[in-house]
């Protein structure tokens, strides 16, 4: 099974080397950006059937044995993996079959295909990686990618700062993330992460896991986009709208709650870290949340509610609850790729992002109609939706929170339910915004514009193909344990079946949760009936401008970080140019006025120069007999 | 005999040759000064030789080589001197002064322009 990992992985990294090497034979992009992916989608199931519940396989080389650092080249296969890795090829898949037609017209289509096979390449090697050093390279390439795919249309100038951002924002974390690494492997004596593994579970063998797992956790907050680093994602939707698709739903973000799971043990050592990541996901969840449900534009609607999403898996891991965040990332990798691709259908029909724009969409487009809806339900938690299941395993894990967790499980319980209420109603102000009331531009009085095929059958197909998991991917819940066994324990061990985390919904959470969903859809719809043209962001009163910029806080870090920074290199520039250029300046201007001085004495006769030759003679002899006399 | 007089007459014809060199205006002379300080140089190599009971005799070696160099570098002076006269019409040494700094600093950035001209033909034109 190592050796269809190994093929997952080089798979859509030949296929991008080919596309690129097409130039932009259109033909030859779209051959070597779909087969080689689906190979892949295909390799994975066979890791995934091969595996079973088995523990960890590791299969590795030594790279290079030089003394010193080691680094293996292999594959390390547990179920987690194999889970995680089924949904990135199952989603890259599903976006670039769906590109074919969506980028279309797109003149840089070959580069924009070839770089999502190299996205995709690149989340396989984070998951399958047998070593630190290796994963690193791979989320290195992924933040390049990203930052290449989200400045698609470097034409406008929101994808260029759009890009920018999101590859400084995710790199500040990266840093960090980078000394984690090497501190853990310099601790652990090995950056396999199997060794690392086994050094966190032996006792006494690691030293300050706090500040390691603090490190750590700086990198898997920038690319999973949680406060303070998350204000790159939102921007990122200058790119194209598969690509949101690909980065929110299976690659980028799901990378930073992958490592969280992989170095579990590690975290566990460090419960100050866990608490602050409560603390982090709490304010994440229910700030997005609230930013989400005031944004006018879709995609930054979808990309907030993505941030609050993660924030979820984030809290589900600050209490202790793996399985049930690597479950939530599964069904959310699965529903909010759907709802991508659909808004995207609905932005490519109506040409416009702005909620304003839309209306009364369900009967001109019906499969998108049907399909976003299943995404919103899954996405708000209504049964039997998947992420009705899967929330409630979150929700879950944070009642059942006890001992070290007690308190983050609180933090994580409350600030979840408040996010429920808030993402009903974002969804709700959506979905009615979206599919009812009039179309704005019939109301106008335009006469109905043709609608001849609401998009092309191969999208149609992807977003059905996805609905699916989105509707069922929930009632793996249902079958105890099951999940668990699946993606192995802690460590990569075999989990038995009667030892599994039980994933079933708890009745008192399940019934909170639904009376929230209902409390908040609820209210929009209210305000929505009294008045269908308007906007039912309206409920959240004064706070709707704050919410709607963010809640300030790219202007914050402007203030902060850029202006300060800003003025730091200005004082820089003055004390280079100013005071050390001085003296470089000095020195050559100092040289030249001696020079100056000493020129005046060539005078260009010879008689001086052999009179001043004997004195200097008749001195040196004089010392000279000095010192012996 | 005793040295101190080949020595001291060494010595006196070196302090000649020496003001010559130094003090006299006209190359000739100047030239003619060389040779009295050569000769000065030769005179106590002899000296010397004789003091130390040199058995191989090589100052006076030295000295026959002194005076074969020293024939060949007063034709060479005067070939010089004769040139120059030609050229100047007088052969003043203190009025040679073609390698003398110029009064004013050259403008470094002339400077660099003249490095990067590329025509030879340039750079021999008077």
């Amino acid at each position: 099974m190592n050796t269809f990992a190994l093929i997952a992985i080089a798979l859509p990294a030949l296929g991008a080397v080919s596309t690129f090497a097409g130039g932009r034979d259109r033909r030859h992009a779209r051959f070597w950006s779909t087969a080689p992916t689906l190979l892949a989608f295909l390799a994975t199931l066979a890791v995934s059937v091969a595996h079973g519940t088995g523990g960890t396989s590791v299969q590795a080389t030594r790279l290079a044995p030089a003394g010193g650092l080691e680094i293996w080249l292999g594959t390390r296969v547990t179920g987690l993996a194999a889970v995680i890795g089924i949904l990135v090829t199952f989603v890259a898949s599903c976006v670039q079959v769906y590109s074919l037609t969506y980028m279309k017209d797109d003149r840089r289509y070959a580069t924009y295909a070839g770089l999502i096979s190299l996205f995709t390449s690149a989340m396989l090697l984070v998951v399958f990686s047998a070593d630190l050093i290796v994963l690193l390279v791979g989320w290195e390439i992924m933040g390049v990618c990203s930052y290449f795919l989200i400045g698609h249309y470097w034409e406008k100038p929101e994808a260029r700062s759009g890009s920018i951002k999101a590859f400084l924002v995710t790199k500040t974390g990266d840093v960090p993330f980078l000394f984690g690494i090497i501190a853990l492997g310099v601790q652990a004596g090995s950056f396999r992460i199997s060794d690392v593994l086994f050094a966190a579970t032996t006792p006494g063998d690691l030293h300050h896991t706090t500040l390691i797992a603090a490190l750590l956790l700086c990198g898997a907050l920038g690319k999973s986009a949680q406060f303070p680093l998350h204000s790159w994602l939102p921007d990122a939707m200058a790119g194209p709208t598969p690509i949101s698709a690909l980065i929110h739903a299976a690659t980028m973000v799901a990378a930073g709650v992958y490592v969280i799971a992989l170095l579990y043990p590690v975290f566990l050592l460090a419960p100050g870290v866990l608490t602050t990541l409560a603390v982090i996901a709490a304010i994440t969840m229910t700030g997005a949340a609230l930013a989400a449900l005031a944004q006018t534009d879709i995609k930054k609607i979808l990309a907030y509610s993505t941030v609050s999403q993660l924030a979820y898996m984030m809290g589900a891991l600050a209490v202790g609850g793996r399985t049930a965040a690597i479950f939530h990332l599964v069904n959310h990798g699965a529903f909010k790729a759907l709802l991508f691709l659909a808004a995207g259908v609905v932005i490519h029909r109506v040409g416009s992002n702005e909620l304003s724009d839309f209306g009364g969409l369900r009967h001109r487009m019906p499969v998108a109609f049907g399909t976003m809806t299943v995404g919103l339900c899954a996405l708000v938690g209504l049964p039997p939706f998947s992420g009705f299941f899967s929330k409630e395993s979150v929700l879950g894990a944070a009642w059942q929170a006890n001992g070290q967790f007690a308190a983050a499980g609180w933090i994580v319980l409350i600030a979840g339910i408040v996010t429920v209420v808030l993402t009903a109603a974002y969804s709700m102000r959506m979905w009615l915004k979206m599919f009812y009331g009039p179309f704005p531009e019939e109301s106008s009085g335009d006469p109905s514009p043709a609608w001849p095929v609401e998009a092309p059958q191969s999208e149609l197909v992807i977003l059905t193909l996805l609905a699916i998991p989105s509707a069922l991917l929930g009632f793996l819940a249902l079958s105890r344990g099951t999940f668990d066994t699946w993606i192995g324990g802690y460590e990569g061990q075999v989990v038995s079946s009667l030892a599994a985390v039980d994933l079933n919904p708890i009745l008192a959470t399940s019934l909170i949760a639904l009376a929230a969903a209902l409390l908040g859809g609820g209210l929009v719809w209210l305000v929505w009936r009294r008045d269908p043209a308007g906007d039912p962001a309206t409920i959240l009163g004064p706070l709707r401008v704050p919410a709607l910029r963010g809640f300030y806080f790219d202007e914050a870090q402007d203030f902060l970080l850029v202006r300060s920074t800003k003025a730091l290199a200005g004082l820089v520039a003055f004390l280079d140019t100013e005071v050390i250029d001085a003296y470089v300046r000095g020195a050559g201007a100092g040289t030249r006025t001696v020079g100056g001085l000493v020129r005046r004495s060539q005078t260009g006769n010879v008689q001086l120069y052999l009179t001043v030759l004997l004195t200097g003679v008749i001195v040196i002899a004089c010392v000279f007999a000095g010192q012996v006399g | 005999m005793h040295a101190v007089y080949p020595l001291v007459l060494g010595a006196l014809l070196f302090a000649i040759g020496l003001y010559g060199v130094l003090a006299r205006r006209n190359a000739i002379t100047v030239l003619m000064a060389i040779e009295l300080l050569l000769n000065a140089v030769t005179i106590n190599l002899v000296a010397f030789g004789s003091i130390i009971r040199d058995a191989l005799n090589i100052g006076q070696v030295f000295t026959l080589f002194i005076i074969t160099i020293a024939a060949a570098e007063t034709g060479l002076g005067l070939a010089i001197v004769l040139l120059i006269f030609r050229q100047k019409g007088t052969a003043g040494i203190d009025e040679q002064r073609t390698l003398a700094e110029p009064a004013r600093l050259p403008d470094l950035s002339k400077l660099a322009d003249r490095s990067s001209e590329p025509s030879p033909s340039a750079r021999t034109a008077p």
